[in-house]
């Protein structure tokens, strides 16, 4: 059984069986072959790179190769029961038009994006003065890809404003709220909400149209 | 082409084309146009060794003007081998040390199957325009008829570029219980406008050379201007503007030459397309090329919501479909409105479009990302399919 990183762990466990997928940005397609062969799951992914393209194609994985920047013009309304986008929206240059496409083409939609209210981000700015680095958020401020980053409140309020409701919100982070590394899947505990904007260096969100 | 780079350790070395005769007078082919033919003429060749279980067949179907010589040469001193010869041989794409590669001349074709330059039984002369009209899906009848007749009844994938690719999309839609994957490589599910336009253009060049006689031309001088010209024109559809560029630019064959030498002085693209021109047609039959063409135009197997879902229902195998950024002959949105046709009826398809600056040919071109996902997507197919647990493949192979 293949092992996944635990934020595509959690994601797996919110999708039912045997539901129509697509993955955005689903780059080698451990998420999409675990769903596939583990849940029953028919769809696809889209990625944009040839390396992932090729991979997933290695791995006997249906994959588009597109830019989700682009929209998803080529899927009809309601076409999937769950578009997941994991750990990409922070890379797209449209974020909410992204997300717009993503509640009318799926019933339900599934996005984990990196906290930029975590802790070590924010003390990372406060003690040394210089963009912050971290686990999930390794590049330097000129060659990262992620050019719209957001903390959880940002997200909640996005949410509100666009009126699409939060079905349900997970803070990720490892026990103890030392969050010391994110690929141990044993250390992995989801913390109160109360303090999850400080806490969690990533989130995931399930949410459908109002 | 870059076939002098092919070392001979990666190539099929020297191969044969081989003639079956199928069908005859009393059992004719059918037709999708109502007629029919027999007996039919069919020139193949085959590269690699088919397994015990014959499980591990792939069939290549070649575009408008290339034949059954796919791979390797027939003299040691050819001075080109096979048209897809950078893809097919020991540690190619089509690797034949796993797979048994077959390639076969198209219906209609003029390379040794049966077409309107063979003798018409009833009449005892060449067919020219008597020839029945034929379809895409005729031609892979007849590959279905090859097969059979090679004790082969289900094939791992199909493959085919340009027009072979709607020839594989084809089989995917006739024969989808015969089949594991179908490879549609610079393709489209129906030509545009433009398209046959083009080929439109290109029958008219035939069809006004006085030596055309209404396709009765086998006996004296062959319309050799018109089909030079139609070869011409489609050349330049086949190649990226950045590509002509980049090999002629505005230099001119004879660097001496002055304005006032006339029309004697041409520009290097100019003297390209005439030699492309002067050497098709000592190889290619002018009516072949009417019949051909008229088939790609009339290709359309999606023309309407209801047809698409039924002709869909039956397909399961896994698709892979493949385009390149330059190609303007059959573009990449072509390449996606089949992969969203394909995608809303939920089959298993995959699409990846490639950079390359050599426009429509490049399908038959060296090119790192193309080949690693080609050779992925078939050595995918042979772990799940031949090497891996289902036998289903072996099923339908014959006792023969």
């Amino acid at each position: 059984m293949t092992t996944l990183r635990v934020d595509l762990e959690v994601i797996a466990d919110l999708v039912e069986n045997n539901s129509r997928i697509l993955d955005l940005g689903c780059g080698d397609g451990l998420l999409l072959d675990y769903l596939i062969r583990n849940k029953g799951a028919r769809g696809f992914g889209v990625e944009i790179t040839h390396n992932g393209v090729h991979t997933c194609i290695s791995r006997g994985l249906p994959v588009y190769q597109g830019d989700i920047d682009q929209g998803l013009s080529d899927y009809q309304d309601d076409a999937f029961d769950y578009v997941i986008l994991s750990q990409t929206l922070q890379a797209t240059r449209k974020p909410q038009f992204v997300i717009q496409e993503m509640l009318r083409v799926g019933k339900r939609i599934i996005i984990s994006f990196p906290n930029f209210a975590y802790w070590r981000v924010r003390f990372g700015l406060l003690l040394t003065g210089r963009m912050p680095r971290t686990r999930v958020l390794p590049h330097r401020w000129y060659n990262t890809p992620n050019i719209h980053m957001c903390s959880i409140r940002d997200f909640q309020d996005m949410c509100a404003s666009m009126n699409i409701k939060i079905i349900r919100q997970l803070p990720l982070a490892s026990s103890g709220g030392v969050p010391s590394d994110l690929l141990h899947r044993q250390l992995i505990d989801r913390i109160p909400w109360a303090t999850a904007n400080l806490l969690a260096p990533l989130a995931i969100f399930l949410l459908e149209r109002e | 082409m870059n076939n002098m780079e092919t070392s001979s350790s990666h190539s099929v070395g020297l191969v044969e084309t081989q003639q079956v005769t199928l069908f005859d007078e009393g059992d004719p082919m059918p037709l999708d146009c109502g007629r029919s033919l027999g007996p039919v003429q069919v020139a193949f060749e085959t590269y690699g060794t088919l397994n015990e279980n014959g499980s591990n067949v792939i069939l290549l179907c070649h575009a408008l003007s290339g034949n059954a010589h796919a791979a390797g040469r027939h003299h040691p001193d050819d001075k080109k081998s096979g048209w897809w010869d950078n893809y097919i041989g020991p540690g190619k794409p089509f690797d034949t040390d796993y797979f048994f590669v077959i390639s076969s001349n198209n219906l209609g074709g003029c390379d040794g199957t049966t077409g309107p330059s063979s003798i018409n039984p009833e009449s005892g002369r060449p067919f020219g325009l008597d020839f029945p009209m034929i379809t895409i899906g005729d031609m892979a009848r007849l590959q279905k008829a090859l097969l059979a007749h090679l004790g082969i009844q289900k094939v791992l994938a199909v493959a085919g570029g340009s027009m072979g690719g709607m020839i594989a999309l084809q089989w995917a839609l006739d024969y989808p219980d015969d089949l594991a994957g179908c490879i549609v490589i610079a393709s489209t599910p129906r030509l545009t406008a433009q398209n046959i336009a083009f080929n439109a253009v290109a029958r008219q060049a035939i069809m006004v050379d006085p030596h055309f006689k209404g396709g009765d031309y086998y006996e004296s001088n062959h319309p050799i201007n018109g089909l030079a010209v139609a070869r011409m024109m489609a050349h330049i559809t086949y190649l990226s503007e950045q590509a002509l560029d980049i090999k002629f630019g505005r230099r001119m064959q004879n660097p001496d030459a002055t304005q006032a030498d006339g029309f004697d002085q041409d520009f290097a693209v100019e003297s390209y397309l005439r030699y492309q021109g002067s050497s098709f047609v000592t190889k290619f039959d002018a009516n072949t090329y009417l019949y051909i063409t008229k088939a790609m135009d009339q290709f359309d197997p999606f023309p309407d919501p209801e047809t698409t879902a039924k002709r869909l229902e039956p397909v399961n195998c896994r698709l892979m479909v493949m385009s390149f950024d330059t190609d303007w002959r059959f573009d990449t949105s072509r390449s996606k409105e089949l992969v969203k046709i394909l995608n809303m009826h939920n089959k298993t398809v995959s699409f990846e479009e490639f950079t390359s600056q050599h426009g429509h040919d490049a399908f038959l071109l060296k090119s790192p990302d193309y080949q690693q996902s080609l050779s992925s997507f078939l050595v995918r197919l042979y772990q799940d399919f031949v090497h891996g647990p289902a036998q289903a493949m072996a099923q339908g192979v014959s006792d023969q």
